[in-house]
């Protein structure tokens, strides 16, 4: 137990502890050969309401064997268990220690429910309504959190009910996105492109790789800068999922729409990251979790009876 | 502390002379003479007496224990009428399945309970402590089974204070397993409460019970053995706080058992038929004492160890019916009626006071909402959350979406669809637009998505609500949220 910054709280609560089981023991020791002071007709002389007398009434013995009990109960406690200060008590028992048994327990009574869906590819997995309802479960309660409840994601997060995959929606590259999590990374591009003038420029011609309304001329010239993008976006912004580089030439955009968005992606560049899920979610887990994804956007094949 | 001492000298002068009826009195001491602050423990043999307060007594507990062994047996359709499922967190009561936010109706059942306590106590005392309550029922239980090993109390008396012999051995060993056997069967009835019962006895047949159900079985089969075989009285009298709070809902019209003070004293033998000059009609036959299970003397007056079960009436009354004498020297009264020497009519007319009305309305009124809330209850429930994540967003169509999650919770026993629409603002439109299947007795999270037209509003947050009907029948629910529209 390393709750305490120093030893001296460690030290305080272990004293405390004890001096507390010293005094009960001390005074069910003293009261067990106190004599209560009563008179002749077996009360103490207190006399309320003129005649509600306080007769001595004493306690049945047997209570003080529970009292005695509790100590050797309390000692045997703190013996075995954690409770003086830092001491970690014989049988090594923690909080965490119970967490992982816990979910040890867990994840091998889930075992029997997964095991049917191991053997299964990912394409008759998603027809699978079992497996779907479990996969629901799993997407709301560990990606919903970025991608929406939907799946179809905001800025900055990508729609995974779309066709349009940044690494590959195949469902062995969709099971490595969600074990090993992926980064995302453009670098600040302004230097290599030139004046903030050439940035808009450029901004003009990403704008016209989706066909969309721009200023023909700036694009124009923004056409010969490309070439630094073209490494990663490829030529005529078709993209590379071996790299993580999106289209540039759809109508997807990720962190956002227009000349100002554009012009602040290749100044400020770019660092998303999704999680790796490998050791909070089991294999079994991120198998039927793929198949829930893979089946957004794709038709899932009849499932096996 | 004890009680008052017994009764108001006035009394004792009203019917003889005063010196004679001390003189004769037999002086009962009311706690162990030690000096000590520990007493060692003075052991109980209660009489066995047959009268009408003992015959109620065993119909309470032949009612009440039909119902707590009995219940766990019930079935209702595939399933145990009557479970606590505490792992899957779904209570099942006959036709009703209950969810952790119903906890409403346990709070309500709880407040009933109180006021029921608050009720019968002000009208007649100690009925639950004398009658229901599981101490008294199982002491009952296990002194019978006591009794019919043992012998009387004179037998059980001589046994104990016996050497050890072959027959002494055999009865406390004989009673001694029948009580394990009647606790065990408590504490398996118990845990029957919360696991399906017939699979429990399946798995106890073929040792394979689970820790915790092992643990429970016995836990409450040893407090089963322990409080009744052993405890006993001293539940009531050192432990139990309802003892110690009862008294404080008696008034002075509350029925309690009570000693008639002014017809009874002084006490004294008298001759059987013949009115003893100078004597009232106590005779001193200490049956009254004997028979009482918290070991009390009831002629010294109220006392909170008196559990009020009204087995020293049926005592008394044979006595008196023995020496012809009208039965209720001890007897159900209140202090007015006893005091005023009223009539059984005189004190019933005393039962409607503003306490006890005030009770009773109360009481009814929340057991008709109970009711009326338990029947008007939906079929399901609904819970919805915003999406966090993304407030709103633009979607094909130009079209404005927000995100929002529902629980369904069907409480149901079939598999139900639900219909979920939203209103509010003009134009919208809810996906899936499909009904949404739930397994009986689950709950499901679906994700539901809100489209409005891109100029439905103003920006900001707007009131708008969720419609989910259920596909059969005409229940449905209506939930608010908001609908945010950005700038």
């Amino acid at each position: 137990m390393s709750d305490f910054i120093n030893n001296f709280w460690s030290v305080y609560v272990a004293v405390a502890v004890v001096a507390s089981i010293v005094a009960c023991a001390l005074l069910l020791w003293l009261t067990a050969r106190g004599q209560a002071p009563t008179g002749d007709d077996n009360t103490t002389g207190h006399v309320w309401d003129g005649d509600l007398r306080e007769a001595n009434n004493p306690m049945p013995r047997w209570w003080m064997g529970l009292f005695v009990l509790t100590i050797v109960f309390g000692v045997g406690y703190l013996i075995a268990y954690p409770g003086l200060g830092a001491y970690a008590g014989k049988l090594g028992w923690s909080t965490s220690g119970e967490y992982q048994k816990d979910t040890r327990a867990a994840e091998l009574a889930l075992e029997p429910v997964y095991a049917r869906f191991a053997a299964m590819p990912t394409e008759v997995l998603a027809g699978d309504g079992a497996a779907m309802a479990i996969g629901e479960r799993l997407f709301l309660n560990n990606c919903a959190q970025c991608h929406g409840s939907d799946a179809r994601g905001s800025k900055g997060f990508p729609n995974l009910t779309d066709t349009d995959w940044l690494h590959g929606g195949t469902p062995d590259k969709i099971i490595e996105t969600i074990t090993k999590g992926r980064i995302g990374e453009m670098p600040p591009m302004a230097a290599a492109v030139g004046t903030p003038d050439d940035v808009k420029n450029l901004a003009q011609y990403v704008l016209s790789l989706s066909g969309r309304a721009t200023d023909s001329l700036r694009a124009g010239l923004g056409k010969s800068k490309f070439g630094v993008c073209a490494a990663c976006h490829g030529v005529g912004g078709v993209g590379q999922q071996a790299v993580g580089a999106p289209r540039l030439n759809d109508d997807t955009w990720l962190h956002g729409f227009g000349e100002d968005a554009i012009v602040a992606m290749i100044n400020n560049g770019k660092h998303n990251v999704m999680p790796p899920q490998e050791g909070r979610l089991s294999a079994a887990q991120i198998n039927v979790l793929a198949a829930y994804v893979w089946g957004l956007s794709n038709k899932p094949a009849a499932a096996a009876p | 502390m004890r009680a008052r001492p017994s009764q108001a000298p006035a009394e004792d002068t009203a019917r003889g002379p005063a010196a004679l009826g001390r003189a004769r009195r037999k002086v009962i001491p009311i706690a162990a003479v030690s000096g000590g602050l520990y007493a060692a423990h003075r052991k109980i043999y209660p009489r066995s007496i047959s009268g009408r307060f003992s015959m109620l007594r065993w119909w309470m507990v032949a009612a009440t224990q039909l119902v707590f062994y009995g219940l766990p047996w019930l079935q209702w359709g595939q399933r145990q009428a009557v479970l606590f499922d505490l792992g899957a967190r779904r209570f099942y009561l006959f036709g009703l399945v209950l969810y952790p936010q119903d906890l409403i109706y346990l709070t309500g059942l709880l407040v009933v309970s109180a006021l029921s306590l608050f009720l019968f106590t002000a009208v007649a005392g100690r009925l639950w402590c004398g009658y229901t309550c599981p101490q008294t029922v199982y002491t009952e239980i296990f002194m019978w089974v006591e009794q019919k090993i043992e012998g009387s109390r004179i037998a059980r008396m001589r046994l104990d204070g016996e050497a050890l012999s072959m027959e002494k051995l055999v009865k406390k060993w004989f009673k001694h397993l029948v009580w394990l056997g009647i606790a065990l069967w408590t504490g398996f009835s118990f845990v029957g409460y919360f696991t399906p019962i017939r699979e429990l006895g399946m798995e106890f047949l073929q040792t394979r019970m689970g820790s915790w159900e092992v643990f429970w079985v016995f836990f409450y089969g040893f407090a089963t053995y322990g409080n009744a075989g052993f405890m006993r009285e001293q539940v009531c009298t050192y432990m139990c706080p309802y003892a110690r709070f009862q008294g404080a809902m008696f008034d002075r019209d509350t029925l309690i058992v009570s000693y008639d003070v002014a017809r009874g004293e002084p006490r004294g033998l008298a001759k059987k038929g013949e009115p003893a000059p100078g004597y009232g009609d106590c005779i001193d036959c200490d049956l009254c004492v004997q028979v009482c299970p918290t070991g009390i003397d009831i002629r010294n007056g109220s006392q909170y160890e008196c559990i009020g079960c009204g087995l020293c009436v049926d005592a008394c009354n044979t006595v008196m019916q023995r020496i012809k004498k009208p039965a209720g020297l001890v007897r159900y009264a209140t202090q007015n009626g006893m005091a005023g020497r009223w009539t059984p009519a005189q004190v019933w007319r005393r039962v409607a006071r503003p306490r006890v009305l005030i009770y009773t309305a109360v009481l009814a009124a929340l057991c008709i909402g109970l009711m009326a809330s338990l029947v008007a209850r939906s079929t399901f429930k609904v819970d919805v959350v915003r999406d966090r994540g993304s407030l709103a967003h633009l979607v094909a169509g130009g079209r404005l979406e927000n995100v929002y999650r529902l629980q369904i919770m069907n409480a149901t026993e079939r598999v139900q669809r639900y219909r979920v629409s939203a209103e509010g603002l003009a134009g919208l439109s809810t996906e899936p637009a499909q009904d949404i299947a739930v397994d009986p007795a689950a709950s499901r999270w679906v994700a539901v998505r809100v489209q409005a037209p891109f100029d439905a509003a103003a920006p900001g947050a707007h009131p708008i609500r969720f419609v989910v009907q259920q596909d059969e029948g005409a229940a449905r629910i209506v939930e608010q949220t908001t609908f945010i529209v950005p700038r």
